[in-house]
C-alpha cells in the first residue's frame, strides 16, 4: 500500500530549510510583540514587562484618529472593491471562452503588475487636478483609491468559487421555473457567499495595509494608521508603535484565519 | 382537441460546433410520446439521448424542427417557462438548501401561496419515504436518499413531463433495482409521463412502456420492449439490444437460402439477399439425423449458470450461438466437436435491414 511517490519533503535538508524559513518569517514580528510590552524606550535595553505603551496608543487622540479612518476606508473599500469584483468574476467565467479574455484578466489584476508607486504617483497627479477642478475636497479620493487596488484581492477567492461551482444547479433553478434574476439571487448567490466574504475580508486587511498610495493620495489630516506610524518613525521611535503595531497584527491574523476557513471548505 | 401526445419532436436537427467541426448530435429526429406512459430513450455513449432530453427541458434551441408540448410550440420557449422537469444525472441538489427546501423550490418559483407549498412538500416527503430526512442538508444523505431528493423536487410542482437523464447511473446494483421499482411504483402513482434515459438495455426492457432505440443522433426504432426485442428492424437495433445471431440469405418467398446451403423458413416473404436475425434461446438442437434440421458441428461451449452458450459452425464454417438451459447436472450432454441438428424457433427468424 505504502506506495513511494516522490515528494520534495523528501529531499536532505528540507526540514531544515523550511525552519529557516520559517524563522525568518516571524522572528521579526515576535521581536515586534515582545518589545511592546518593554517598559524602556530605547530598543536594545529590556527594562520590565508592561502594558503602558497599550494604555498610551490607547489614549492618543491621533492613534484614535487615525485607526477611524483607517477602518472607515478599508469598510467602503472592501464594499466596493468585492461588489465590483463579483460582477467581474461572474462576468469573466459565466460565459463561453471569447476574444480578448486574457486582456480582460491582465484589466482586472493590474494593480498587482503595476509598480505600486507608479499608481501612486498617477493618483496623485489626477486627484489633484479634479481637486483643484471641482474643488471637492474629502475621504473620497482615498476610499476609491482603496477600492481600485482592492479589486483583483476580492476577485479572486470570488472567481475561484464561481469555477468550482456546478453550472447544473443554475440550469436546475431554470427548469424549477427560476427566473434569471431568482436563479442568481436564490442559487449563485448564496453558493458564491464564502468567496464574497472571503474576498471582502482580503479586501479589507490589504486596505487596513496600504502605505505607498495613501501616502501620496492623501491630503492634509487624513493620516491612516499606517501613514501615521510612518510619520512617527521619522521623529522618534517609541514603544507605542510597536503596541499599535501588534494591535494590527492582531486584526490581519483574525481576519486571515476567518478567509482560511471560508475558503478552505468545500461544499 | 386535446393532444394525445404529451410530447412531439417534428424532425428535430441538433448541430453544434460549426464549418468542418459540426456534430449533429441529433439528425431529423421525430417522435411522438404518449400522455402518461413511461419512454425510455436507448442508445450507447454519444448518440444524443441527453441532447434530445435538453431540447425537451429548453436547456437548448434546436437548429431544426419543432418541439410540442400537449399539442402547443415551446421549441423556443425558456425553460423556466414549461411545465417539464428534469431530474438531472448529477442530482444538481442545492447544496445550501435542506432537503424540505430543495423540495418546495419550484413551488415557491411558481409563486404558490405558502399553505399549498407546505402541504405539496410534505406530501413529496412521504411519497420518497424522507420524512425524517427534511431539515437536512442534502450533502448529509447517502446517494440513493440524494436520488430520491432528486425525484421529488421534480415531481413537486406536478409538471406535465418529467425528463429522467440516466438517474440511476450512480448507484450500485442493489439500490439500481430498488430504485427501479420505486420509479416505476412513483410514475403509476403520480401518471405523470415520464421520458427516461439510459444506456442500460436491461433496465429499458423492465421499466417501459415504449422505447426509442437511438444511435448516431437518429432513431432507430420506437416500440414496447417486444416488438423491439423480437422485430428489430436492422441489424443495429437488433444486435444492441439482447444477443443475437447474424446470417446472410438469398430469399425466395417465404424460404430463404443460407450461404451453407441449408433453407430457412420465413414468416414474412421476401426476394433477394438479405440479413436474417435469430435469438440464440431461439435456436434448438435436435438429433443431427432429424429430418429437415440443419446440421452443425459443435465449436465450443461456454457455460453461463442458468444456461449454456453452445457455439455451433454451419457446414459453410457460418458461426451460430445457441443458448440451451444448463440441465441439473450442470452437463448438457454435448461434446466439442460433435455433430448436432439444429431448427429456428417457428417466427423466429427475422429479416433485418442494415
Ligand atoms: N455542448 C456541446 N458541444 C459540442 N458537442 C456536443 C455538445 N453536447 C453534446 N455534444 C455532442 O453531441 C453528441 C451527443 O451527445 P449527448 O450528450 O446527447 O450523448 P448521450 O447519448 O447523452 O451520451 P451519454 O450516454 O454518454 O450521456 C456527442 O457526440 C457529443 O460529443
Ligand atoms: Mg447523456
Amino acid at each position: 500500500m505504502a506506495e513511494r511517490r516522490f515528494s520534495a519533503t523528501r529531499l536532505p535538508g528540507f526540514a531544515t530549510i523550511a525552519m529557516l524559513a520559517f524563522l525568518a518569517l516571524y522572528i521579526p514580528i515576535l521581536t515586534l510583540v515582545v518589545y511592546s510590552f518593554n517598559s524602556e524606550v530605547t530598543m536594545g535595553n529590556w527594562g520590565t514587562a508592561t502594558l503602558d505603551w497599550y494604555a498610551k496608543a490607547w489614549a492618543n487622540a491621533d492613534v484614535k484618529d487615525a485607526t477611524l479612518r483607517s477602518l472607515t476606508i478599508a469598510g467602503f473599500a472592501a464594499v466596493i472593491s468585492t461588489a465590483l469584483a463579483t460582477m467581474a468574476a461572474l462576468g469573466t467565467t459565466r460565459r463561453r471562452a471569447f476574444k480578448g479574455q486574457t486582456f480582460i484578466y491582465v484589466m482586472i489584476n493590474q494593480p498587482l503588475m503595476v509598480p505600486e508607486i507608479v499608481t501612486a504617483v498617477a493618483l496623485m497627479i489626477l486627484f489633484g487636478l479634479i481637486k483643484t477642478v471641482t474643488g471637492v475636497h474629502g475621504l473620497g479620493y482615498l476610499i476609491l483609491a482603496h477600492a481600485a487596488f482592492c479589486i483583483p484581492f476580492a476577485y479572486l477567492p470570488i472567481r475561484a468559487r464561481l469555477e468550482g461551482m456546478d453550472l447544473t444547479l443554475e440550469t436546475a433553478a431554470a427548469d424549477l421555473y427560476a427566473s434569471h434574476w431568482h436563479t442568481f439571487r436564490r442559487v449563485t448567490l448564496p453558493i458564491l457567499m464564502p468567496g464574497v466574504i472571503a474576498g471582502a475580508m482580503l479586501a479589507f486587511v490589504v486596505s487596513l495595509d496600504d502605505v505607498v498610495i495613501t501616502e501620496f493620495v492623501k491630503s492634509a489630516g487624513q493620516d491612516t494608521l499606517p501613514t501615521y506610524m510612518l510619520g512617527q518613525m521619522r521623529r522618534q521611535l517609541t514603544p507605542e508603535i510597536n503596541a499599535i503595531s501588534t494591535g494590527l497584527l492582531l486584526v490581519t491574523i483574525a481576519m486571515l484565519t476567518a478567509f482560511f476557513l471560508l475558503t478552505r471548505k468545500k461544499d | 382537441m386535446t393532444a394525445t401526445n404529451a410530447i412531439e419532436a417534428r424532425n428535430v436537427v441538433k448541430a453544434f460546433g460549426q464549418g468542418d467541426a459540426t456534430v449533429r448530435a441529433l439528425d431529423d429526429v421525430s417522435v411522438e410520446i404518449r400522455k402518461g406512459e413511461f419512454f425510455t430513450l436507448l442508445g450507447p455513449s454519444g448518440c444524443g439521448k441527453t441532447t434530445l432530453l435538453r431540447l425537451i427541458a429548453g436547456f437548448e434551441m434546436p437548429t431544426g424542427g419543432h418541439i410540442l408540448l400537449d399539442g402547443q410550440d415551446i421549441t423556443y420557449l425558456p425553460p423556466n417557462k414549461r411545465p417539464v422537469n428534469t431530474v438531472f444525472q448529477s442530482y444538481a441538489l442545492f447544496p445550501h438548501l435542506t432537503v424540505a427546501q430543495n423540495i418546495s423550490f419550484g413551488l415557491e418559483m411558481l409563486g404558490k401561496p405558502k399553505a399549498e407549498i407546505a402541504a405539496r412538500t410534505e406530501k413529496m416527503l412521504a411519497l420518497v419515504k424522507l420524512e425524517a430526512m427534511a431539515g437536512r442538508k442534502t450533502s448529509q444523505l447517502s446517494g440513493g436518499q440524494q436520488q430520491r431528493v432528486a425525484l421529488a423536487r421534480a415531481l413537486a410542482p406536478q409538471p406535465k413531463v418529467l425528463l429522467l437523464d440516466e438517474p440511476l447511473s450512480a448507484l450500485d446494483l442493489k439500490l439500481r433495482q430498488a430504485m427501479q421499482i420505486e420509479l416505476k411504483r412513483l410514475q403509476q402513482e403520480t401518471g405523470i409521463t415520464f421520458v427516461f434515459v439510459t444506456h442500460d438495455q436491461e433496465e429499458a426492457l423492465t421499466m417501459s412502456d415504449r422505447i426509442g432505440v437511438m444511435s448516431q443522433g437518429k432513431l432507430q426504432q420506437v416500440g414496447t420492449a417486444k416488438e423491439i426485442y423480437t422485430r428489430p428492424r436492422n441489424r443495429f437495433v437488433a444486435s444492441f439490444i439482447g444477443e443475437t445471431n447474424f446470417l446472410t440469405a438469398r430469399a425466395e418467398g417465404t424460404k430463404a437460402r443460407l450461404a451453407s446451403g441449408d433453407v430457412v423458413d420465413l414468416d414474412v416473404p421476401a426476394t433477394g439477399d438479405k440479413t436474417l436475425t435469430v435469438r440464440p434461446e431461439q435456436v434448438r438442437l435436435v438429433a443431427a439425423n432429424e429430418a429437415g434440421a440443419l446440421v452443425a458441428t459443435i465449436a465450443n461451449l461456454v457455460y453461463f449458470g442458468t444456461d449454456t452458450h453452445v457455439h455451433l459452425a454451419l457446414s459453410d464454417g457460418t458461426e451460430v450461438t445457441a443458448r440451451v438451459q444448463s440441465p441439473a447436472t450442470g452437463d448438457a450432454g454435448l461434446e466439442k466437436g460433435a455433430k448436432t441438428g439444429l431448427r429456428f424457433a417457428p417466427g423466429a427468424v427475422q429479416i433485418v435491414g442494415d
